[in-house]
């Protein structure tokens, strides 16, 4: 049979096309490592730079004049307040949106220039949203310099991750698993609660984990609505031993967090201070990476679940 | 209805004679529709799917819809539960009229989930919700209210020995659906359309992702369906549509061209399209 090529002219080409093929292999691996490598270089530095400080005292310490005295304790603390605050509102909120958006909307213009603003939100600067929650929620509702105010900042903040992440995870429900529910005689909204949401939990939750951890390292929003920068108490705690057992003090309460505390750490000129500022710092990348983490184990746990 | 002479109808259907379709026939003008679609049309926009469809079911009776790729078959059927409803821009004309109460299936002011809590439906590829086999099976049942456990417990039992799966997964009621193999969710699927006791079941092509001894087990049990509930069942696959079906309809381009008794359009089709079709099957 006639080939348009010999063995031989097939071979060498062939070869060719295979190193290119290893050679993208290797560049690849190159760029990701370098990435890689900057990122645990930066954490190393940190750890390496904040080591002296690192320890039980530095959790358990409000910040004090004195470096070696300083801790971190009312910075995590109104840090994870704050998220509290962020978590609970945005997500209700958020998955009512990608619930609406995805499911509901009609296909028409409006509904098209309501995407679009939702995706553009995402871009917008957060200094922006600061500003924004400055004029409305410090002034306007009168909630203060408060911890309320910094979680629904953040909260919106992080709106538009968490609807988009809604959306997509409702969108990769098959349209078989939907349209078994309707012929069943289910309900546009019972097709909704029985199926689409539950089979896209996974997907949610890693959209507001990763929203978080976007929000928890956001200096400048919570700057603009005036957070302090030394707070040596803690808000009341939410949890109480009296009837009713929960308390809403610390919503009201001033408060400070961790990027704040780094700043103003990172601005003195004391060396001693510096290696306060690396600790914290170590500490905030854990924490993120942490949530990473869960949000990844959450969405391993869904798909080993849900096979489709 | 009678039912036995229809199962041994079939059983001929390999060696039918003339005067076994006039017989046919004649049970078909004998039994009662429980459905019947008049000037039927149908548009996905401005692409018109279905033409002038006129199709009297019989009540407690297997109808195969048979005709090429594309030619509407899908369409018609899943205008029966109002299926079409969830997409926008589609459009019905004419009527499917729903017996003994007379209600036009496809009019506007007919609420399309009334329509499917009466219309069941099994697919072409298995689509069990990922929860465990019970709650697959009684999902119908707690839409129309049960929750009493035993009640539910009866019912889904009652299901899954209908859909001849009883057997194989009474043991793993509290399973995923999804560990089940290919053949089993179907007949999970069949099992959860039929609890509900629905009038009329719908079959779009429910053995084409089956390998031939799941298809077998299908097949038998649709034959033994009919003693139940209206069938209609869309198939690509000849030999099927003459061992389970008592009529066929065949469709080209969103037309109905002919319907008769199985065995008398596997044997003696009075249009030459459904002769080209048949005999083109198998060569
Ligand atoms: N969801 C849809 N939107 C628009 N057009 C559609 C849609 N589904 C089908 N059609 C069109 O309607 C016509 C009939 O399609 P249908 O799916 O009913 O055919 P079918 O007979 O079931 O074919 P097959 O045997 O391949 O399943 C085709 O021309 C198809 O392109
Ligand atoms: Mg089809």
């Amino acid at each position: 049979m006639a080939a348009v090529m010999t063995i031989e002219e097939l071979r060498h080409g062939l070869s060719r096309r295979k190193h290119l093929d290893k050679l993208f292999v290797v560049v690849g691996l190159l760029i990701l490592m370098s990435c890689l490598g900057l990122l645990a270089l930066l954490f190393l530095d940190l750890v390496r730079d904040g080591a002296s400080r690192f320890g039980w005292d530095f959790l358990t310490q409000f910040p004090s004049r004195k470096a070696e005295r300083a801790g971190i304790l009312s910075a995590w603390v109104g840090t994870s307040m704050i998220m509290l605050v962020t978590a609970v509102v945005s997500l209700p909120v958020g998955v009512a949106a990608g619930i609406y958006l995805e499911e509901y909307a009609p296909k028409n213009w409006f509904t098209g220039i309501i995407e679009i603003n939702v995706t553009n939100l995402a871009g917008v600067p957060s200094i922006v949203y600061g500003l924004l929650a400055l004029g409305l929620f410090v002034y306007q509702f009168g909630f203060g310099q408060s911890v309320l105010s910094a979680g629904l900042t953040l909260a919106l903040l992080i709106l538009p991750i968490i609807i988009v992440g809604t959306r997509e995870s409702l969108r990769a429900v098959p349209k078989a698993i939907r349209e078994a529910a309707y012929g069943l005689g289910a309900t546009r909204w019972e097709v909704t609660k029985d199926h689409v949401l539950p089979y896209s939990t996974g997907g949610i939750l890693t959209g507001l984990i990763l929203g978080l951890s976007r929000a928890i390292g956001e200096t400048a929003p919570i700057i603009t609505i005036g957070a302090l920068s030394f707070i040596a108490f803690l808000p009341g705690s939410p949890v109480t031993g009296e009837f009713p057992f929960l308390n809403w003090d610390w919503l009201w309460s001033e408060f400070t967090a961790m990027p704040i505390q780094i700043f103003n750490w990172v601005s003195r000129p004391d060396q001693a201070f510096q290696q306060n500022a690396a600790a914290a710092a170590a500490i905030l990348l854990g924490m993120t990476l942490a949530m990473n983490a869960i949000a990844i184990y959450i969405r391993y746990r869904f798909r080993k679940k849900i096979n489709w | 209805m009678n039912t036995s002479m229809n199962t041994t109808l079939a059983e001929k259907a390999a060696t039918p004679t003339f005067s076994i379709a006039m017989e046919e026939r004649k049970v078909a003008a004998a039994s009662s529709a429980k459905a019947i679609a008049e000037k039927l049309d149908f548009w996905y926009g401005t692409n018109q799917a279905l033409k002038n469809i006129n199709l009297r079911i019989a009540e407690n009776h297997v109808t195969a819809l048979i005709g090429p790729s594309g030619c509407g078959k899908s369409t018609f059927l899943r205008c029966f539960n109002r299926m079409h409803d969830l997409q926008a821009d589609t459009k019905y004309s004419g009527s499917i009229m729903l017996h003994p109460e007379n209600i036009n299936l496809v009019a506007k002011e007919v609420d399309p989930i009334e329509v499917r809590m009466r219309i069941g439906m099994v697919f072409q590829k298995p689509n069990p919700f990922p929860k465990t086999v019970f709650e697959n099976v009684a999902y119908g049942l707690r839409l129309r209210g049960f929750s009493g456990r035993t009640e539910l417990a009866e019912r889904v039992e009652k299901a899954l020995r209908a859909a001849a799966i009883w057997d194989e997964v009474k043991d793993r009621m509290n399973e995923s659906a999804l560990a089940l193999s290919g053949g089993q969710m179907q007949r999970v699927c069949i099992a959860r359309a039929l609890a509900t006791e629905p009038e009329i079941l719908l079959f779009d092509e429910p053995t084409s992702a089956l390998d031939p001894i799941a298809t077998a087990k299908i097949e038998e049990l649709i034959t033994e369906l009919r003693q139940r509930v209206t069938v209609l069942i869309v198939t690509h696959n000849m030999q099927q549509a003459a061992r389970v079906s008592d009529f066929t309809a065949f469709m080209y381009l969103g037309e109905l061209v002919e319907v008769d008794a199985t065995a008398k359009i596997f044997t003696n089709p009075s249009k030459k399209a459904t002769e080209d079709y048949i005999t083109g099957r198998y060569g």
